[in-house]
């Protein structure tokens, strides 16, 4: 009677819905180490019984399928940005074991920075570093880990340090900091290395679970295919060439006298000093007398309900204040009690370029301040109009500038409203504040916020005197624009 | 029945249509009871095969594989305190 000692981890699917053909192999080449360090990780889940509460963030490179085989909360994240993401869900998740699983490209490369910050910050994840020393997915270039000599195609005759650089030693460099509680590299490439690596995975989760913070285990790891040898040579090359380089130990290991300040207990023992109240924020933010800090309810105005917490696009030329204007709607509504976000983008240009920004007004909590459909499209110029036109949502405002846009939009599910914003502002002193114009008859024809909210906003956005009482000039026009139609 | 095979301290399973042929766990097999077969499977890789006697349940070609459910290994139920 024989009883199962070692088989597949419960932490691993049973079948990994990829992609048609079989589901049952990983995409990893015939001997990389990628699926010997996802067995020994998911051994340890198993083994500590956390399966439930592991959320493993996949990196870009060959493991970016990892979802596909850890059965644990699984998200990916954009190149590098592994450590961030991790962080961000360890702190919102405390009790959640968090793993984040990179190559060498991803991690040295362009999430050096990342790692660095997220080691140094001490926050309490695991990280493995599969360093294969070699991009591997894209097709064998040459990664920061890359040894002197080695052949890639990108140094088809051999990594030269006089050319490109020395190879990272990320372990020594991350140990030298203070943040860190646990690094150590291991390898794959005997029994004894195996056994080592697999303990040196559990004891990084360990660290975790106890609450002591940051742990990385380098693996050395073969990449046959990237490297061009078979699994043997590949294993006898780690032993060989890249143990010179890069020595097995643990850089740094502070585990038995860091105390475990990331458990519940001790969070709850010493909180964290609390957020400031909501009056000293408005104190903050110059907001001082405010009467009310609670949302008006939208419905209950006199706000038309087709133009209720609107979704702006303010698009225009660098230089004609559309990212201002999107800011004081942004800050009038918060003076209102609205929930607000302002989300800016714009080149590199002050001027020239062109710019836009997203700014949502809600009587609700806002989840994201991207605004991908705008139910309002401010439009200051023509190639703004001609972008964003596509995006409006049925039955939303477009309110464009008519004395720089010559045609019409060409929607006819939408409300448009051409206003001469330029045109009105210069008559009345200055060009340039044809976005107040523009800002005013949207206040005009939507009634979103009061003007007196938007004026007073103003007041304290604006310090030069007599370039306030232009903008609260043009407003008004643009007020006046809309009423006298 | 196989005398022989009951004595055996433990017993490999290789689910040889996971098996990618890298032979890792061929060269890992302190006993070397594990070997490449003559035959290729569905995938075109010549897998690896347990000869049928000889093995000690270590547990180390199943480290030694890379694919996470190509192989199990059994021990008796007499030895099978998990190491």
């Amino acid at each position: 009677m024989y009883v199962r000692a070692y088989g597949k981890p419960k932490s691993i699917y049973g079948v990994f819905e990829r992609k048609p053909g079989d589901p049952r192999t990983t995409h990893y080449c015939p001997g990389c180490g990628h699926g010997n360090v996802h067995k020994y990780i998911a051994e340890a889940i198993d083994d500590f019984g956390i399966q439930d509460r592991t959320i493993l963030i996949s990196p870009v490179g060959c493991a970016v399928f990892a979802y596909y085989y850890f059965d644990v909360g699984n998200v990916q994240a954009a190149h590098g940005r592994a450590p961030a993401v991790a962080t961000a869900i360890k702190r919102a998740r405390p009790d959640s074991i968090v793993i984040s699983y990179q190559g060498d490209g991803d991690l040295a490369a362009i999430g050096g920075n990342e790692i660095l910050h997220a080691a140094n910050r001490g926050e309490n994840i695991t990280v493995f570093f599969i360093n294969n020393a070699i991009y591997g997915m894209t097709g064998g270039q040459m990664a920061p880990t890359t040894l002197p000599g080695q052949i890639t195609t990108t140094t088809p005759m051999g990594r030269a340090p006089e050319r490109e650089g020395f190879p990272l030693r990320v372990s020594e460099l991350l140990a030298s900091l203070e943040g860190p509680t646990y690094i150590e590299r291991v390898a794959l490439f005997d029994n004894k290395s195996r056994m080592r690596a697999r303990k040196a995975i559990r004891k990084a989760i360990q660290v975790q679970l106890e609450g002591r913070g940051f742990s990385l285990v380098e693996i050395l790891s073969p990449c046959p295919t990237g490297w061009g040898m078979t699994p043997a040579q590949a294993c006898e090359w780690i032993q060989k060439e890249m143990l010179r380089y890069f020595p097995l130990g643990v850089f740094k290991d502070v585990s038995a006298t860091r105390p475990p300040v990331h458990t519940a207990a001790s969070r709850e023992a010493m909180p964290l000093p609390s957020v400031a109240s909501p009056e000293d924020i408005f104190a903050l933010l110059g907001l001082e007398g405010v009467e009310s800090v609670s949302p008006p309810l939208m419905r209950e105005t006199e706000i038309p309900a087709r133009y209720r917490n609107p979704r702006i696009k303010v698009a225009g030329f660098g230089g004609q204040g559309v990212l201002f204007l999107g800011r004081l709607l942004a800050e009038a509504g918060m003076r209102q009690g609205y929930h607000v976000s302002w989300l800016p983008s714009y080149g590199p240009e002050m001027r020239g370029g062109t710019a836009h920004c997203h700014v949502t007004i809600s009587t609700e909590p806002i989840a994201s301040p991207l605004v991908s459909r705008p139910s309002v499209l401010i439009a200051m110029n023509q190639p703004s109009l001609e972008r964003f036109e596509p995006e409006v949502i049925p039955g939303g405002l477009i309110l464009y500038d008519s004395s720089l846009i010559s045609t019409r939009p060409r929607r006819t599910d939408v409300e448009t409203l051409p206003v001469p914003a330029t045109q009105i502002a210069d008559q009345l002193g200055g060009a340039k504040a044809a976005n107040m114009v523009a800002l005013g008859a949207y206040l005009g024809l939507t009634k979103v916020l009061p003007a007196e909210s938007v004026i007073v906003t103003l007041e304290r956005m604006v310090e030069n005197r007599s370039l306030l009482e232009l903008n609260v000039k043009s407003l008004q026009a643009g007020l006046d624009y809309v009423s006298a139609r | 029945m196989n005398v022989e095979r009951i004595e055996d301290r433990g017993r490999v399973e290789i689910l040889e249509d996971q098996c990618k042929g890298c032979g890792l766990c061929v060269a890992a097999c302190p006993v070397q009871v594990l070997v490449m077969a003559e035959y290729l499977n569905s995938y075109g890789y010549h897998p690896a095969r347990y000869v049928g006697r000889g093995c000690t349940g270590c547990g180390v070609c199943y480290y030694a594989c890379p694919e996470p459910a190509a192989i199990t290994v059994y021990l008796r139920e007499a030895a099978a305190v998990r190491a």
